[in-house]
């Protein structure tokens, strides 16, 4: 093992070396600093190779434990040796990615860095970006608080009981059978030039941001009505026969009982959902409204470069992962609170 | 005074019949211990009478009325019939107070601030006072049975049902809860109980009923059904019960 350790550091090591290079030709004129931050990295590189060699040097040690009978020794200093060579592997291969990673921006003379990550595009383009990524923010906020609410009454309609639920049932089943179906880009096309085509009232003043809002909600709150559903029957039985049993009807129970604690449950799942409503912002263009995306397009075509386009990458990357950590701590929260803590 | 009426009560799950016709008469202030191997129908018969599942035929009636069947009105019942569960079934994103007010507050009615008084002196009584901010988790089984049972008095019922209620819990905890239906008992509550602790039912019981595969098939005074069992299935039952150390 601590020879195929071996084989694999220097191997990234060479890897990250070559790579290392072909950055060190792009950069025309590199000053001192990004030679020295080159020089480092390729040092940081060959970092696996002392634990690949430490654990080389198990051998011979183990060894002398096995001659001297100690097997117990032998043992512990076998296990420290694949231990080493274990770890120098898992960042040599780390180290193999980067490279990779690294080779492929600089190839063919950089073209991918030229083509992707022009530094001058971004700053001429970064601002008008920004400001059009503020229609999609708006969008996909208003699409969430609507779909929160249209989800749990679509749920709550699908999980309605008797006879006499059942029409509402099949209007709420039918519903999200349908708008899982369509793609959203389908529906945002329909709704944004359809209901204007149509004048039907009400809906043909509004604004496109709205119909964009409504399409979206449409769309989103059948998937979440699912989640809300598979949270509210995740709960145990005992606990409906619990809130019953106390004379809570129907009605009290869900908005007590049942559906604060199914909330707690699929806040994962419905952020999921949200970041999927999120991205698909980047859709409304179809219906004429100017989001980040088309912006970054009408600046694409214009320079013919699509770095305009990364930025609205990064812009949808760097609100996504606030609110992916914010709901790990809310768990966490729970969590901590549920075990022990008083209120 | 007979209190509550079950009637020739058939209940079934599908095509498992459950309840084959079971008769009981519980009179106020009576503590009834329905006992039986499991799956006997003893957590049936008792959800059956808080209508928590619906019964094919026969009728219940509670205090003279009848309370199965459609148009009865099943939450107001409810109010009189109160319900522990073997698993505590707790509301875990409550605070114990949260729990025992949450149906006086939203059902009877009640102010909050007199519900959580009332709750307060009943949580004292059982020991609980200071636990009235934990949530359900914070808490051992025996804690969490003993809440239950507060929660289901909380909302004054004439009678109450208890469903195995110290099956779920370490031996050492069993007694702390026991000592509660005890001191109920003393008290004067009707109660149905489904229990697997001869000792506790020989020592409470006014009556005992052994249930086997869907029928009470045998009933009468502690005394009668545990010292001299006239059925072969109640003197089996109760020797398997003896031998497995739980008399």
């Amino acid at each position: 093992m601590a020879g195929v350790a071996m084989l694999i550091t220097v191997g990234a090591f060479g890897a990250a070396g070559l790579a290392l290079a072909s950055v060190h030709r792009l950069i025309e004129t590199p000053s001192a600093f990004v030679t020295a931050i080159l020089w480092v990295g390729a040092a940081a590189a060959g970092v696996p190779i002392i634990n690949a060699v430490r654990a080389m040097l198990t051998a011979p040690r183990r060894a002398g434990f096995i001659s001297d009978g100690d097997l117990a020794g032998a043992r512990q200093v076998a296990a420290n040796g694949r231990e080493l060579a274990a770890t120098a592997m898992g960042y040599a291969l780390a180290v193999l990615l980067g490279s990779a990673i690294l080779a492929f921006i600089t190839a063919n003379d950089g073209a991918i860095s030229t083509t992707f990550l022009r530094w001058d595009f971004i700053r001429q383009s970064w601002e008008g970006i920004a400001r059009a990524f503020l229609v999609n923010i708006e969008v996909a906020i208003g699409a969430q608080v609507l779909v929160l609410v249209v989800g749990l009454v679509l749920a709550v309609m699908r999980l309605l009981p008797g006879r006499a639920g059942r029409p509402l049932r099949w209007i709420a089943t039918l519903y999200v059978d349908v708008f899982r179906a369509i793609p959203s880009i389908i529906v945002l096309y329909l709704v944004g030039f359809g209901l204007s085509l149509a004048q039907v009232p009400i809906v043909r003043d509004f604004s496109p941001l709205w119909l964009a809002i409504m399409a979206l909600t449409l769309t989103y709150s059948a998937y979440v009505a699912e989640v809300y559903r598979a949270g509210i029957e995740s709960l145990h039985p005992s606990q409906w026969s619990a809130a019953r049993s106390l004379g809570l009807s129907y009605p009290m129970t869900l908005r007590t009982v049942i559906v604060p604690q199914a909330v707690r449950r699929i806040v994962p799942p419905l952020l999921n959902d949200f970041i999927g409503l999120q991205k698909d912002t980047a859709l409304i263009g179809v219906m004429g409204v100017t989001d980040a995306f088309m912006q970054a397009r009408l600046v694409s075509s214009s320079v013919f470069n699509l770095t305009p386009v990364i930025v609205v990458a990064v812009l949808f990357v760097i609100i996504t992962i606030p609110q992916a950590r914010f709901v790990d701590r809310m768990i966490e929260r729970e969590q901590g609170r549920r075990a022990g803590r008083t209120s | 005074m007979t209190f509550l009426q079950i009637r020739e009560v058939h209940q079934s799950y599908g095509h498992t019949k459950v309840l084959k016709g079971v008769s009981l008469d519980v009179n106020r202030h009576e503590v009834v211990c329905l006992i039986g191997a499991s799956g006997s129908g003893k957590s049936t018969l008792l959800r059956c009478i808080n209508a928590l599942e619906p019964i094919d035929s026969g009728e219940i009636l509670v205090d003279g009325d009848v309370v199965t069947g459609a148009g009865v009105d099943v939450n107001r019942l409810r109010r009189n019939v109160g319900m522990v569960f073997q698993s505590y079934n707790l509301f875990p994103h409550m605070t114990v107070l949260r729990n025992v007010t949450l149906a006086p507050v939203r059902v009877g009615g009640v102010p909050r601030d007199q519900a959580e008084e009332q709750a307060m002196a009943l949580l004292g009584r059982v020991g609980m006072a200071d636990k009235a901010g934990c949530y359900p988790d914070a808490l051992s089984g025996g804690q969490q049975q003993r809440v239950a049972i507060v929660r289901a008095l909380a909302t004054n019922p004439q009678v109450l049902l208890l469903d195995e209620i110290t099956a779920a819990l370490d031996p050492e905890l069993v007694g702390d809860v026991l000592a509660i239906v005890r001191e109920l008992a003393v008290d004067g509550l009707t109660m149905l109980l489904a229990t697997h602790e001869m000792g506790f039912a020989r020592e409470v019981a006014s009556q005992v009923c052994f249930l086997h595969q869907g029928r009470i098939l045998e009933r009468g005074t502690a005394e009668q059904v545990f010292g001299d069992p006239q059925e072969e299935r109640t003197q089996q039952f109760l020797s398997r019960v003896l031998t497995a150390g739980r008399a």
